[in-house]
């Protein structure tokens, strides 16, 4: 029964693929489940940050005696007490976006924290802290950024495929593609050219981050926190703090939506420090404000696109310059921008340039499938505007260069089985297609594409002695992967669902799992659940096969219990997994599987959406009036939830196309740190988000199933710009298409 | 500083406690009372994961001093069930996967409840517009709508 890891065309799910009730539910409909903010601890302090009001300053100085000689202040640090530890650039670039050394990068930079008695000691305490800044020149926006004469925010970040003489906040230069662009081009009977630009927008999860920290005189550490991965924070936070990974032990809390931004660490190392400073427990949590101003946003961008295209719809070339602005540090997701932005397409001819640029923003951090709903709003918009150029139905120019089994992708890889096809034919029958429109109504679609990942997991299933099943996974449940879990183990081992708990272990206790991120977790954790199924299936036959004193070969797993097979393997009942764990004492002693594996074969995923808007034309206010959503799943283990990351996605992008949009003034300062005028989509916005499931199998799981959650969020942008452009009778190249910026373009033509 | 002392009755219970002048009505309820149902999102009143009622009027404790509540009726999250016997909006969200991380769900529970109390049977838009003031960031709203439909017919039919 070795595993295999390639798609066994199995049909007869019996689980997997219906709609049971998730089992932390009744925790979280009572208010009994405990996120980030709602442990305590004996003898805990509150922890709070001072954060610069600086766009850009030098440090010159700070002094916290007053702080510290405050009535109920325990503990203040600044950069000085991390410790001198030797940093790869990427955790120095963590430590110093948790606190600030030599200069404040954006407005919002910690540079310093204090552990007090209780929030009210612990506010005033900030107010004393007096900090010296010498404020220097900012740059906000990308383009501005790139500038040979901008301010510089470092020294030396260039990596070496920067050409010499561009700005220093140029740091990176990505190049994707094959073909000859300006021949391809040459080819084409219309060619647009076109500049489309995003705002950053925030992921916005309703809990804002917040932590516990315990640090031993012994060197011991627990921390408690509301993150995508505790292992990684173990690892972030001991190299920052000089602790070996096996002396920090990290548990994730319940966590109140991520969408990324919760991959990487910013209260988490300050915690730690306050507590090894004040020898307490340290709680930290960020207020609304502190998110906004200093957690991760997405990049915004600037986009260039050139688009040539025969008169029968052949796209002849496609080519794109994406540059990103990721905050203060490197990282912005321009590479997988460059990589995904022409990849639903099969061309000969394609190239995309990306630039990654630093400005003075806090430090971006991943958003749902990072880097790609930019380039696709760019690219999708294109293409829809080039269609309609030359009379074109949209959907059918899609199709007509839609990317299939066996196309060589824009970034390298050739597709086995996919689905985007699937979804385009799907969409073109759908009635929505067809629904007659209103006046100042538009409709538009748009098609998205996210890779989806793998990577490091462990899974251990244990088979307790009363005949249940725990298994033992290391990823946060972001949106009802336990329930995912449980049901491919009770899948597996053909048992029911109500049978087998699933729960998150801390780090201590699993090995390592990489960050829910990716859309990888049902589909990793899901595969690494069904090898530790099987492991733990192997063990029980070869229990029943020493039972009945026959060779284990001959006892194969059916309907949930061991059964003899073959021909020499003579009569005997069959052995229930109740029946083995019973006895497991007297035969070898207690049952588990694991599996510990670094999964490949996530298998691509691609949607379409369909949108209808309604476009005010006195005040440019944009109604979303139907939305349709086609994405293959490759196999919905929970429909219901799969249907949630659809919406969810789409519900995204539409806040992102239509309202939200980090705000600076002149000063550099962020104007809208508040869910008041950082307005994300209310219930009242919106229509229901109507969800059409694919399922296209992925070649590289057992059940077929392909990440979810990411490539929603894809193809909105566009959706919505192609819906509105057609609504407004002017083409919309910039988001927000906020009504003041709608209502100027109908007024312009 | 000196406190100041609250007697109030919260889920029907009595209860006493100190608080500080400034301190909101869900930091007592969290810190003080370890209530820790209703959750901070915003602590401005914009996200209504918060949301309580007093004298049964639909409130973000978060704008609501501790103080306030002397004499009041609360309402929180944590008194919505009857022991085991789910409300049936907390059943209807259950089986509608109404929730995904569910750190709204305290609010938005709370919140729907109060709709259905001021009207049993709300259109679509009309529940939209009421839970308008809690964000999720998760669902789309989709799934929320729906449960606080199937829970409304559920309850008019019972009642």
């Amino acid at each position: 029964m070795a595993l295999d890891a390639k798609m066994d065309g199995k049909l007869d799910f019996k689980v997997v693929g219906t709609r049971v009730n998730r089992p932390d539910g009744i925790d979280k409909v009572t208010g009994r489940a405990r996120f980030g903010a709602d442990m305590t601890a004996p003898g805990m302090l509150v922890g709070k940050v001072l954060r610069s009001p600086h766009a850009h300053a030098k440090i010159k100085s700070i002094d916290t005696s007053a702080a510290e000689a405050l009535e109920g202040v325990l503990a203040v640090v600044t950069r000085a007490d991390f410790p001198e530890v030797e940093l790869d650039e990427g955790t120095w670039d963590v430590l110093d976006n948790c606190m600030a050394g030599e200069k404040a990068l954006y407005d919002g930079h910690a540079v310093a924290a204090v552990a007090a008695a209780s929030e009210s000691v612990a506010k005033k305490a900030l107010k004393l802290i007096k900090v010296d800044y010498e404020p220097l020149p900012h740059v906000i926006a990308v383009d501005d950024a790139m500038k040979a004469d901008a301010p510089a925010l470092h020294d030396g970040r260039q990596v070496e495929n920067v050409p010499e003489g561009m700005g220093a906040n140029v740091v990176a230069r990505y190049e994707f593609g094959h073909g000859d662009i300006e021949a391809g081009l040459g080819k084409a009977d219309k060619v647009l050219e076109r500049t489309y630009k995003t705002e950053a927008t925030h992921q916005g999860y309703i809990e804002p981050h917040a932590c516990l920290a315990q640090v031993g005189s012994d060197g011991q550490a627990d921390l408690w926190c509301c993150t995508q991965g505790q292992y990684m924070v173990r690892d972030t936070c001991a190299a920052i703090m000089g602790l070996s990974q096996s002396r920090l032990k990290v548990t994730a809390s319940e966590i109140g939506g991520g969408f990324g931004g919760k991959t990487t660490v910013f209260i988490e190392p300050v915690a730690l420090a306050l507590s090894k400073k004040s020898g307490r427990p340290v709680k930290m949590v960020m207020s609304r404000s502190e998110v906004l101003r200093a957690t991760g946003p997405t990049a915004s961008s600037s986009i260039d696109i050139r688009l040539g295209m025969t008169e029968d719809g052949q796209i002849t070339a496609g080519f794109a310059e994406l540059r990103y602005q990721g905050g203060a540090y490197p990282g912005s997701p321009v590479e997988f921008g460059s990589m995904s932005a022409f990849a639903p397409y099969d061309l000969e001819n394609v190239k995309t340039v990306g630039w990654d640029v630093v400005a003075n923003r806090p430090k971006q951090a991943a958003y749902r499938a990072p880097g790609a709903p930019m380039a696709a709003f760019a690219v999708e918009s294109a293409i829809d505007e080039l269609a309609k150029g030359l009379g074109l139905d949209p959907l059918e120019v899609r199709l007509k260069n839609a990317a299939r089994e066996g196309t060589k992708a824009a970034y390298g890889v050739t597709y086995p089985a996919i689905g985007l096809e699937a979804t385009l034919r799907t969409a073109k029958d759908h009635p929505h297609w067809t629904a007659p429109l209103g006046e100042n109504q538009g409709r538009g679609v748009a098609c998205g594409f996210w890779f989806n990942f793998g990577g490091n997991t462990c899974v251990t299933l244990n088979v307790t002695p009363d005949g249940t099943v725990n298994v033992i996974e290391g990823n946060p449940d972001i949106g009802g992967s336990r329930a995912s879990m449980s049901m491919m183990a009770a899948e597996e081992l053909g048992v029911p669902y109500e049978r087998v708990r699933t729960v998150i272990a801390d780090t201590a206790s699993l090995g390592l799992n990489d960050v829910t991120d990716g859309s990888r977790v049902t589909f990793a954790v899901g595969l690494a659940t069904i090898e530790a199924a099987r492991a733990a299936k192997r063990e029980m036959c070869k229990r029943a096969a020493m039972v009945w004193g026959i060779d284990e070969e001959a006892v194969v797993w059916e309907d949930g219990a061991a059964r003899p097979s073959g021909p020499n393997a003579g009569k005997h009942d069959p052995m229930t997994l109740a029946d083995i764990a019973a006895i497991a004492s007297n035969t070898g002693g207690p049952i588990a599987g694991h599996s510990e594996i670094n999964a490949e074969g996530a298998g691509v995923s691609f949607a379409t959406h369909m949108v209808d808007t309604e476009v005010d034309p006195e005040s440019g206010a944009v109604k979303i009036l139907r939305y349709t959503v086609f994405q293959d799943a490759g196999k919905a283990v929970h429909p219901d939830y799969v249907e949630g990351q659809f919406q969810g996605g789409a519900v995204q992008g539409i806040g992102w196309a239509l309202n939200e949009a980090y705000i600076y003034g002149e000063d550099g300062v962020l104007q809208n740190p508040g869910f008041l005028d950082y307005r994300v989509p209310v219930a009242s916005d919106l229509p229901m988000i109507d969800t059409v499931i694919l399922e296209i199998p992925n070649p590289g799981h057992p059940y077929g199933v392909r990440g979810v959650g990411e490539t929603s969020i894809v193809p909105p942008l566009a959706a919505i710009a192609n819906s509105v452009s057609a609504a407004a009778g002017v083409r919309m190249t910039s988001l927000p298409m906020s009504p003041p910026k709608v209502l100027k373009a109908i007024q312009t033509g | 500083m000196s406190m100041i002392h609250v007697t109030t009755t919260i889920n029907g219970v009595a209860q006493e406690y100190l608080c500080e002048a400034d301190e909101t009505l869900l930091d007592v309820l969290r810190d003080r009372l370890g209530m820790t149902g209703s959750k901070e999102g915003c602590g401005t009143g914009d996200c209504g994961a918060c949301s309580v009622t007093v004298d049964d009027r639909l409130v973000c404790s978060c704008l609501m001093l501790g103080a306030e509540a002397e004499g009041r009726k609360v309402e929180t999250i944590e008194g919505m069930a009857e022991g085991e016997t789910l409300h049936p909006l907390q059943r209807k969200f259950i089986e509608h996967a109404a929730l995904q991380c569910g750190i709204c769900t305290p609010g938005i529970l709370v919140a729907a409840k109060s709709l259905l109390e001021h009207n049993p049977n709300p259109t679509e838009e009309e529940a939209r517009y009421w839970l308008a003031g809690n964000l999720c960031r998760c669902t789309g709203y989709d799934k929320i709508i729906r449960a606080v439909m199937a829970a409304a017919e559920e309850m008019r039919e019972a009642s």
